[in-house]
């Protein structure tokens, strides 16, 4: 099964805004949500997409960073207003992006990449979120619920304050499945144990397919797993990326096709991937 | 609204201003963004015979105002350049600039064929610069009799206009302008990358795979506006200049120390639909100054000795 490969130039045509945060929720000392107004980007998004964000004016950084899009902003009468971001602070274009102030302008690059393809009933989705690999999920979430596809939000993080929105996903309607690694909410341990169960105990009923963003180890993990029940999965890597349209040549990983492997470029092939393509070895020297 | 077109041997681009190869795909990628038939080029990234895998990731880093790459030549080879991506580019009216590499100069030769026999090739750029691969053409390019042998052995294959894109990593680039001058050549672009490092002193690992990458970005301009300079003295060749080319004025401050064009690379990384101002820019500028065609200015930097007081 291929991962829904649009070619390039059947796709929206992405827009480079201005946009004005219009509000900046810091959720705890490492994570905030930026609601940016950006309605040329909202209303062309596709669930899983991202967006190139010029974290700072000027020459240092250079180069923009990848955000998934996190939540797409409507005003009362539904109208696609902006996107938000889910950011967690680890840089210095991330620190800047938890200083942001409403007001402040951030030029805004998208929506890029091949988005997630989301599943019909009776298909099942099944979503596996590390962190701040929630980011992708609240779109297809949308999309899920849209459709009427039941959905099972499996989601991870070091602890309690790891975790964010699970209220949002569960009004609609996704079953949550919550794991810290310090035991301060749901189980303890990692969140590929419940999932691994679950597919277990899922064996004799019908399709699901999964969907997963976090760490790494994370996503290969949920490939093995969705290898082994014979479930598709599809992940979305976040390797280095410095221009987001397929330019440079930077962000490319390893995916099996026929005869061999080869190198593809995950900004426009991806960021989503069917994870059994994916050669998980030589992703993980990567730097992110 | 001035004449902003230049002449490359028998190439006529409509503005100096050309996507640089190596930081615009294919140029197809962007088809989608804008209309790249307004580019006065696109040089696409650089092609040997066959397919080339590049080196592992990470491929760049950041440094400042510049950024590392050693993406080492990932590329399609030429054969299915032609049949995938050059019958796209026609239809989209790109002004196709094919970046061509070698690791002989039997291979520069057979590529240079392959696309001389086919349909919408503009003009070929040779890739005698690379800094991140041994046998990418460096070899060629940091000799003068090997830059000379590559541009003479080219020029016996092809009527296309050749330009071979020169290395900063040399002592005296004008050097190597008047051996491609002397070799036949139609134009000279400059420069490429400049060889360079960044280690991660925690891990005492260098920063990319590769060790070593090459720098551009707003960093390297003013060493890439001197080397225009010089060449300019050196040779009556087109010069096509870059090197940190971000905006109007970065473009023309090449023009005016000697470049008949420009490509823009790092930037489009940043500002991939930078491509309409900057052209508007220039327009504006020469059109300010009352100057008829952007030829008209190109190498009129004004001495201290000879200028107003």
């Amino acid at each position: 099964m291929r991962t829904g490969v649009w070619p390039y130039t059947f796709m929206l045509m992405p827009v480079d805004i201005p946009a004005a945060v219009i509000s900046n929720t810091r959720l705890t000392p490492d994570y905030n949500v930026l609601a940016l107004a950006a309605p040329g980007i909202a209303e062309r998004a596709a669930p899983g997409q991202f967006v190139m964000v010029k974290t700072t004016p000027g020459l240092d950084p250079l180069l923009r960073r990848p955000f998934s899009i996190f939540e797409i902003l409507r005003d009362a009468a539904g109208t696609p207003v902006g996107i938000s971001l889910l950011n967690k602070r680890v840089g210095v274009g991330t620190a800047r992006l938890y200083q942001a102030q409403a007001g402040d302008r951030l030029e805004c690059l998208g929506p890029l990449g091949t988005p997630f393809v989301p599943v019909d009933p009776p298909a099942e989705a099944w979503m596996v979120a590390g962190g701040v690999g929630l980011a992708p999920f609240a779109t297809l979430a949308h999309a899920l619920a849209a459709r009427g596809t039941a959905m099972t939000l499996f989601y991870g993080g070091r602890s309690a304050s790891d975790l964010f929105y699970e209220s949002f996903f569960a009004g609609l309607g996704a079953k949550l499945v919550i794991t810290t690694e310090d035991g301060s909410a749901g189980e303890r341990g990692r969140v590929t144990a419940p999932l691994g169960r679950a597919l277990e105990q899922r064996a004799a009923h019908g399709p699901v397919t999964l969907y997963a963003c976090g760490p790494t180890p994370m996503m290969r993990a949920v490939a093995e797993l969705g290898a082994r029940h014979g479930r598709t999965a599809f992940v979305s890597l976040e390797p280095v990326m410095g221009c987001g349209m397929g330019g440079c040549y930077s962000c490319v990983v390893r995916v099996a096709r026929p005869g061999g492997t080869h190198l593809v470029r995950s900004c426009i092939d991806g960021p989503v991937f069917d994870a059994s393509r994916v050669v998980w070895d030589a992703l993980q020297g990567g730097h992110h | 609204m001035a004449d902003l077109s230049v002449s490359i041997g028998s190439l006529t681009l409509k503005n100096p201003v050309i996507a640089a190869s190596g930081c615009f795909g294919y140029g197809v990628e962007y088809a989608s963004a804008f209309d790249i038939s307004t580019l006065g080029g696109v040089a696409v990234k650089g092609l040997f015979l066959n397919e080339r895998e590049g080196h592992a990731p990470p491929r760049i880093v950041e440094t400042p105002a510049g950024m590392l790459n050693a993406i080492g030549l990932q590329g399609i080879g030429v054969h299915r350049f032609v049949s995938e991506k050059l019958p796209e580019l026609r239809r989209l009216g790109a002004t196709t600039i094919v970046n061509i590499c070698g690791s002989t100069l039997e291979e520069y030769c057979e590529v240079a064929r392959v696309l001389s026999d086919a349909e919408g090739v503009g003009a070929l750029e040779l890739n005698i610069s690379c800094p991140n691969i041994k046998e990418g053409g460096i070899q060629f390019g940091c000799s003068l009799t090997g830059t000379y042998d590559v541009v003479s052995a080219v020029r016996k294959v092809t009527s296309l206009p050749i330009i071979p894109k020169l290395t900063p990593n040399v002592t005296d680039p004008s050097s190597f302008a008047r051996a491609s001058e002397d070799a036949g050549a139609d134009a000279i672009s400059l420069v490429n990358t400049f060889l360079a490092m960044a280690i991660d002193v925690e891990t005492r690992a260098p920063k990319l795979t590769n060790v070593m990458g090459g720098l551009s970005g707003p960093a390297i301009r003013p060493i890439a506006v001197r080397m225009v300079w010089e060449c300019r003295q050196a040779v009556k060749l087109p010069i096509i200049g870059m090197g940190g080319i971000a905006t109007a004025t970065d473009a023309l401050e090449f023009i005016i120390a000697g470049a008949n064009a420009v490509q823009v690379g790092t930037a489009n990384f940043v500002h991939p639909l930078l491509w309409t101002g900057l052209i508007a820019g220039i327009n504006d500028y020469l059109d300010r100054h009352g100057i008829a065609r952007a030829a008209d200015l190109v190498g009129q930097m004004i001495l201290p000795s000879k200028g107003p007081r």
